[in-house]
């Protein structure tokens, strides 16, 4: 629920912390929130070529993006509906999502949303690896394949334990998230040309709610995401419920402004080099797996 | 038992009749799919009774061939094997009547229909012999009617060309497996299933069924008759072979590590291997394919890797003395068998509609069909969704079990022995990943966007009986998706007899794993729930607003046209240039030149490297070492009668020494 409010605000800050690095005002943190809700109050423009797919599009990514959501803890709060083996199904949804996202692009028949989709399935397809092997990793160090005791095990004590091995996990899914979320140095969510975008130029030609639901959509799977890692990277237990979510909740902004600044310090790599990125989370994954001791 | 006897008896039936009406218009057909319709209803009722935990039944009758009896037996395998081959075949029958329909002013429509009958039964008594003689004379009589299905159109060179790999490929398959038999029937002196006991040198007889089995199931790199055969045959005996008959090779290799007892720990680093082999490189394959039934069987070798994965783990669980890994694992491949008939089926048969409606297989001439084929168009999605092992669908049912499976065995195991389990897990995920991406090119470039030829643009809807088996399976995929948890508690007595596990302890590791799927289930329903609830929304939102359509944004170019939509090959090219080293693209590229280029043009061609730098090498040198014999064939009888002397002589002098 705090995920769904609270999701688009992360973007607000990415931008700020953007804006800052380039020495500009920048736009206001809840921008996001007035695009979202000025392309809900707006009417819809379809192509003709279109058909039921492109309308179905973003309305199950972002009911896979809502469900998947039930299945993470957050803080201490525990999930909705923890069992053994929710994380494949996480990930599952997230590829169910892009499933239809890129079919709704190139239900437009549009070329330029074609080569977006393209490069969507080809370095989704090649982070699948690495976020399964970084899973693989952390369910070996925790015991356990439900994300809720996952997440929540990890502690201090474990960090001590196990510094190598949770730093290359951290690493790993790192990458995982900077590839999914289509942030540099994979994609550059701010270009303007539409032959350098991934995820953009997919969603081109939607307009109005339909394009709301898929922002909507992509804030809260930079919060899903983002969740994991920061519980894994900053493991805070006091055993108080409200504290512990209100320090989520910090380390999210926290993670929010550390992806502003990678994304401020460095240029997109060539479409090429994002292969040898991704195929480096994988090894760093593995090496995780490699050094996991119980 | 005398349910399944009736069943195969209508087959004969109906395959027999459909020859002696051979001249009468539409009666071959007619009989032909009632005898397969009949067959089919009678035999399925015993076989879901079995695999739910009924008596196994058996029939023994004294044979007059040497070493062989009538021995039959129906246990809860050999019924879950047959599930799927009563519903594809029936179902595949039906749209068989229509599809062929277009070729009777050419062609008689007998042989298809017997060959199609002898193929349904032969499968049967596959499944069912517990004899080896029996066993290998209906293997034998399974390759021959489907080599007869797949040259149906024998006018086209390339159709003759399939079939004769097809041929061959099968009985080298089939020449392991005499070996595995002669060996395992001289060691017991009987070839009765139930007299095999083995104690010594299973090692060999697990790579014999290996090779064998794996021929026709079509493990990499012996696949190489599946992306030939498939295509060549019409659609309905396309979707039969790939969805229930490759099936009937893992049935065996199963069966063989039943008979061959507690199994080596390199036998499941060996499944796993090839598992992962198969998996990758047919959905690469598949991924650099231009033609969409190729597409499909090379789907079809990456789903068998999938299999072979579910076996290499469990098998690696059942070593190690860990029943949850073992039951998750075989169980997961199991049901894989099934889920993958079942979306198989649909897709080949989908696919066929798009051929029978466009006359065309070629991804890149299609386009923009899912306006003009809209329920074909939608079970296809349905399927391609399945295969690709998404939630909610039955796909991701099984790979869950298997990633369930191999996480377990990463949560417990240590050492080396974590390896297959990793390598699993990365596997699987990869070849999800890239199994998506073949299907949103399938589906996107041929389905939606604008036709791209004449062909797709003259697309129409096909008929009723043609679209109602793909419904059926589309419909069976959902169920899966929804009930898996109660498919998986059923499947008790099943993996039970496979894992040699007691009942209880099985059962105990799928109610566990039931639940996940339960859970699963609610997830993937609240799916379906939300994305209503958000198109309702959507609806509501838009009613008094402005709707309206225009064209494509084209970033501003006035005159776009269908061909400059992004092709198959275009979207698959990132994949294949990195995986470019296992894929031996070949390019020809004509560039422009000049001021005013008259001529430009651009291919690609993915030719399976395995035929091309393993088999074909291999078989030209063998012809060419065999024509050093050709001076012994003068074609004079005297000579002949010479060679026979001389052998006589030589095998009496061997006999005397």
């Amino acid at each position: 629920m705090l995920a769904m409010v609270l999701a688009p605000f992360l973007q607000g800050i990415i931008n700020r912390t953007k804006a800052i690095a380039a020495g500009r005002v920048g736009q206001p943190l809840l921008q996001t929130y007035y695009d979202l809700s000025k392309l809900l109050r707006k009417g819809a423009v379809y192509s003709e070529t279109t058909t039921w797919i492109f309308r179905g599009g973003p309305v199950i990514g972002l009911a896979s993006m809502i469900c998947a959501l039930a299945l993470l803890p957050f803080g201490a709060f525990p999930a909705l509906a923890p069992f053994s083996g929710d994380l494949v199904m996480v990930a599952y949804l997230l590829a169910l999502a892009r499933f239809f996202t890129v079919l709704a692009a190139l239900d437009t028949g549009s070329s330029f949303e074609a080569m977006g989709a393209s490069r969507e399935v080809t370095f989704s397809a090649l982070a699948e690896p690495a976020l399964f092997l970084g899973l693989a990793a952390l369910a070996r160090q925790t015991g356990t394949l439900s994300l809720t005791p996952m997440l929540g095990s990890v502690s201090a004590v474990m960090w001590m334990r196990a510094a190598p091995a949770l730093s290359l996990i951290v690493a790993g899914l790192g990458i995982v998230i900077l590839a999914e979320n289509a942030r540099i140095p994979v994609d550059d969510p701010m270009t303007h040309l539409e032959l350098t975008m991934i995820h953009e130029v997919m969603v081109l030609d939607h307009s109005g709610p339909d394009f709301a639901m898929i922002q909507y959509a992509a804030a809260l799977k930079m919060w899903l995401l983002g969740t994991v890692i920061v519980a894994i990277a900053v493991p805070w237990h006091s055993g108080h419920l409200v504290l512990d979510g209100g320090f989520a909740i910090a380390a999210m902004v926290g993670l929010a402004v550390v992806t502003g600044v990678i994304e401020s310090s460095m240029a997109r790599l060539q479409l090429l080099r994002v292969t040898q990125l991704l195929i480096a989370a994988s090894v760093l994954s593995g090496l995780a797996l490699a050094l996991v001791q119980r | 038992m005398s349910a399944l006897l009736i069943a195969l008896l209508s087959f004969v039936v109906g395959g027999i009749g459909a020859v002696i009406c051979a001249n009468r218009g539409r009666w071959p057909t007619m009989v032909g799919v009632a005898g397969v319709l009949i067959g089919c209803v009678c035999g399925i009722v015993p076989a879901v009774r079995v695999v739910l935990g009924k008596p196994p039944q058996s029939l023994r009758m004294a044979w007059d061939v040497p070493y062989g009896s009538l021995f039959l037996n129906l246990d809860p395998l050999s019924g879950f094997f047959l599930i799927p081959v009563f519903v594809l075949c029936s179902l595949a029958a039906v749209y068989g009547a229509d599809y062929l329909e277009a070729y009777r002013p050419k062609k008689s429509l007998a042989p298809p229909w017997f060959f199609f009958n002898l193929l349904v039964a032969s499968m049967v008594v596959v499944i069912l012999a517990r004899n080896g003689v029996l066993f290998l004379l209906a293997w034998e009589m399974m390759a021959l009617s489907s080599f007869f299905l797949v040259t149906f159109e024998d006018e086209k060179e390339s159709t003759r060309q399939a079939g004769w790999i097809y041929l061959v490929a099968s009985h080298i398959g089939t020449a392991f497996l005499l070996v595995l038999f002669i060996l395992l029937g001289k060691a017991n002196g009987s070839f009765d299933f139930d007299r095999f006991s083995t104690s010594s040198g299973t090692g060999l007889l697990f790579v014999l069924a290996l090779v064998g089995f794996g021929t026709k199931a079509g493990f990499i790199p012996l696949h190489v008759w599946l992306p030939e055969a498939h295509p060549a045959a019409p659609s309905h005996v396309s979707a039969v072979m790939s969805a229930v008959m490759i099936k009937t090779g893992i049935y065996g290799l199963i069966r063989v590590m039943m008979i061959l007892g507690a199994p080596h720990a390199w036998w499941g680093w060996v499944l796993c291997a090839i598992g992962l082999s198969s998996g990758l490189i047919g959905v690469l394959l598949a991924l650099a394919q231009h033609d969409l039934k190729r597409l499909l069987a090379y789907h079809s070798v990456e789903n068998i890797g999938i299999i072979a994965l579910g076996l290499g783990v469990g098998t690696l669980g059942l070593r190690a003395g860990l029943p949850v890994v073992a039951v998750l694992g075989f169980a997961g491949s199991l049901l894989h068998v099934l889920n993958h008939a079942l979306f198989k089926g649909l897709l080949f048969l989908a696919a066929g509609n798009v051929a029978h409606s466009t006359h065309t297989r070629e991804i890149d001439h299609l386009g923009g069909l899912l306006r003009r084929m809209p329920l074909s168009g939608a079970i296809f999605l349905i399927g391609a969704v399945a295969i690709s092992g998404l939630p909610p669908l039955n796909g991701f049912i099984s790979e869950f079990l298997i990633y369930l499976a191999s996480f377990k065995g990463t949560l417990i195991l240590d050492g080396v022995s974590i390896a297959p389990m990793l390598a699993t897990i990365a596997g699987l995920a990869l070849i999800g990943g890239l199994a998506a991406a073949c299907f949103t090119k399938a589906f996107g470039i041929v389905f939606l966007g604008q036709p791209r030829s004449e062909h797709a643009e003259r697309a129409h809807e096909v008929g009723l009986a043609m679209v109602l088996p793909g419904f059926v399976l589309a419909i069976a995929c959902v169920l899966i998706g929804l009930l898996g948890a109660n498919v998986v508690n059923s499947m008790a007595t099943l993996v039970s007899e496979v894992t040699g596990l007691s009942v209880p302890i099985v059962r105990m590791s799928l109610a566990e794993a039931a639940h996940s799927i339960t859970f699963v289930s609610y997830t993937g329903g609240a799916l379906v729930g939300v994305a209503t609830l958000l198109a309702l929304g959507r609806a509501i939102a838009l009613s008094n607003r402005s709707v309206y359509t225009d064209v494509t944004w084209g970033c501003g170019y006035a005159e776009p046209s269908p061909r400059m939509q992004y092709t198959a090959s275009s979207f698959a090219q990132p994949l294949t240039d990195i995986f470019d080293s296992l894929l031996q693209t070949r390019r020809v590229l004509i560039a422009p030149n000049g001021l005013f280029p008259k001529e430009g043009s651009f291919a690609t061609e993915t030719p399976d490297p395995y035929q091309e730098y393993v088999f074909r090498p291999l078989f030209h040198a063998i012809s060419r070492d065999l024509l050093l014999l050709r001076p012994l064939q003068q074609g004079q009888v005297q000579l002949y009668i010479l060679y026979i002397a001389v052998t006589l002589l030589l095998l009496l002098l061997w006999q005397l020494a």
